[in-house]
């Protein structure tokens, strides 16, 4: 530390992560604010707590079924995200457990339509669900998202570390597969699930293009259309978009300052 | 006897678990962009489609509006990503730095706006970016600007701040994947190193981005799908593209094409193939780029 030049190097990096760390954080510090504030002085940049915070929660809740939002939030987050944890770990589990040189060119081509974007399918899906008359509900929005490549690729990845011996001991036991899979793999690989499960919640929680083009009544809406309709009016209320935008990011805060490390490992899952 | 009664047992069982996700794929990723291309070369209003060789592409090469929404999409692409990961890049190495003061602290805080929703942070990036909001009286109390710059209301500065926003939601996330890559790099390398006098940045740009090599590769395939895509943030900070669809991006414009406007499928088919085409293309690059550097 004597080198002059070692210790501007190590000043400039505590400024450089200091700042990075006020620009991440100041956005949460302003939406905590500014829904203590009126729509006009959020505008105006007021960076001060104000005294507005019951009149914007009251013109939430009156303006918002927040119940039935709630539930429909939660209702398809969590299906969905149960679904897709069944679905994509069974199917991870079926290509590394039983190898053949088919599945593995099937499980080749899987990796290439890892890249097929959402916005070439979204138009046939729209017209798909048109045709079999599920536009507006929640099936809707759940099956395009059940089958998830990514989560397939998660679990095989995962299964790799899976002890071959319990399968064999479970086998001799005169276990099923399937059994084996419920009673054996599922029990063992719980931090798996855990980490799947906080991604897969949360894109589900986050969704909004393809519930913008499916739901369509008011009273199907997620709280994500919800906010994002406060937001798009036309004179929008910011103090009570605020309360709204708090309400959103609340779930999925709570479950990273809970499982901070299983959330990053997995986001972490896909490159292991 | 016995034993091809197992393997095929074993071939059975194999179907059964990859099954349901492979029909699910089929039904709703497989089938629908079959359709898509097929839908591509159709022509009409709503419902009512006739079969149009390459009119749709005759159209793209024609539609002043398209042709902005692929460039903005485009500029965001070649300016956004590469500011992301290089910043990602720095805070990565910066924090890898065991004997960093308040490490994991900042870690969290740059991670942090990872966990919030899209439509959250749009919403509050919408307000911090008005007219008289914080952001020009921050930087009017800094003295870095003057008067205050019509953030969402001119071409250019709406563009600075939808980059700004993704750069925003984004750094954290890619940072954490070059971190733990970073910590899988043996630490003997660095001592010995050290020991004949290399400097830090030769440190970190002749072994550390070597190594990620791997890492910087997938997380720049996954930003260009994930900017290729860009929707949400224009949709609800620009309200859709303003100004003068400064910010329409190629996902904005097919969302346009099909469920704003009086529908015309096949032609935001088309564009969404425009789509397909630049992924792969992009991807295909971006593996021979990394795969030359190694040789």
């Amino acid at each position: 530390m004597s080198n002059p030049l070692a210790l501007i190097g190590r000043t400039a990096t505590y400024l450089l992560l200091l700042l990075a760390a006020f620009i991440s954080v100041f956005p949460f510090f302003w939406m905590l604010v500014g829904a203590t504030n009126t729509s006009a002085d959020v505008i105006k940049g007021k960076a001060t707590p104000g005294g507005a915070l019951w009149t914007n929660i009251v013109v939430f809740f009156t303006s918002v079924d927040m119940p039935r939002i709630l539930f429909n939030s939660f209702f398809i987050a969590g299906v969905g995200t149960a679904l897709t944890l069944l679905v994509s770990s069974l199917a991870g589990y079926g290509f590394e457990m039983f190898r053949s040189r088919f599945r593995e060119k099937i499980f080749g081509s899987l990796l290439l339509m890892l890249s097929i974007p959402f916005a070439a399918l979204m138009v046939p899906l729209f017209i798909m669900m048109a045709n079999l008359k599920m536009i507006n509900t929640y099936q809707a929005i759940i099956l395009p998202t059940v089958a998830s490549i990514f989560i397939v690729f998660y679990f095989r990845q995962a299964t790799k570390a899976f002890p071959h011996e319990l399968r064999d001991a479970a086998r001799i036991d005169g276990l099923k597969e399937w059994q084996i899979f419920l009673f054996v793999y599922m029990p063992v690989m719980r931090s798996t699930y855990a980490a799947a499960t906080i991604i897969v919640f949360m894109a589900n929680w986050n969704n909004y293009l393809w519930p913008l083009i499916v739901l369509q009544t008011n009273e199907m809406k997620t709280l994500t259309l919800v906010v994002a309709g406060l937001t798009s009016a036309y004179t929008p209320d910011f103090g009570v978009v605020m309360v709204g935008a708090i309400f959103a990011t609340l779930p999925t805060l709570v479950i990273f300052f809970l499982l901070q490390r299983r959330f990053v490992e997995g986001m972490l899952g896909a490159v292991k | 006897m016995a034993q091809s009664g197992f393997a095929r047992n074993e071939q059975w069982n194999g179907w059964l678990f990859v099954m349901p996700a492979l029909i699910l794929l089929g039904l709703f990723m497989i089938y629908p962009i079959l359709w898509s291309l097929w839908m591509s070369f159709q022509v009409g209003r709503g419902m009512n489609f006739s079969f149009g060789g390459f009119n749709n592409i005759l159209r793209l090469t024609q539609d002043p509006v398209f042709i902005r929404a692929l460039t903005n999409t485009l500029t965001f692409l070649a300016i956004q990503v590469p500011i992301m990961l290089i910043l990602a890049l720095l805070f990565a190495n910066a924090l890898n730095d065991s004997n960093l003061w308040g490490r994991s602290w900042f870690r969290t805080a740059i991670f942090l706006p990872c966990v919030t929703s899209l439509v959250a942070y749009s919403v509050v990036f919408k307000s911090m970016f008005a007219q008289d909001g914080i952001m020009n009286q921050m930087l009017m109390a800094l003295h870095i600007i003057g008067d205050p710059i019509p953030w969402l209301a001119d071409p250019f500065w709406a563009k600075v701040v939808i980059i700004s926003a993704i750069t925003w939601r984004w750094t954290g996330y890619n940072m954490i994947f070059y971190l733990a890559a970073m910590q899988n790099i043996d630490r003997s390398i660095y001592e010995a190193a050290r020991i004949d006098g290399v400097p830090a940045w030769a440190r970190f740009w002749y072994i550390t981005v070597p190594m990620l090599k791997p890492v910087i590769l997938f997380t720049t395939v996954i930003s260009t799908i994930g900017t290729l895509q860009l929707f949400d943030e224009p949709n609800l900070i620009t309200n859709g593209g303003a100004p003068s669809d400064s910010t329409l991006t190629l996902s904005l414009y097919i969302y346009n094409l099909s469920f704003r406007f009086m529908p015309s499928f096949g032609y935001a088919a088309t564009v969404s193939y425009v789509i397909v085409v630049l992924v792969g293309i992009l991807t295909f690059i971006q593996f021979l780029a990394a795969r030359d550097r190694r040789a």
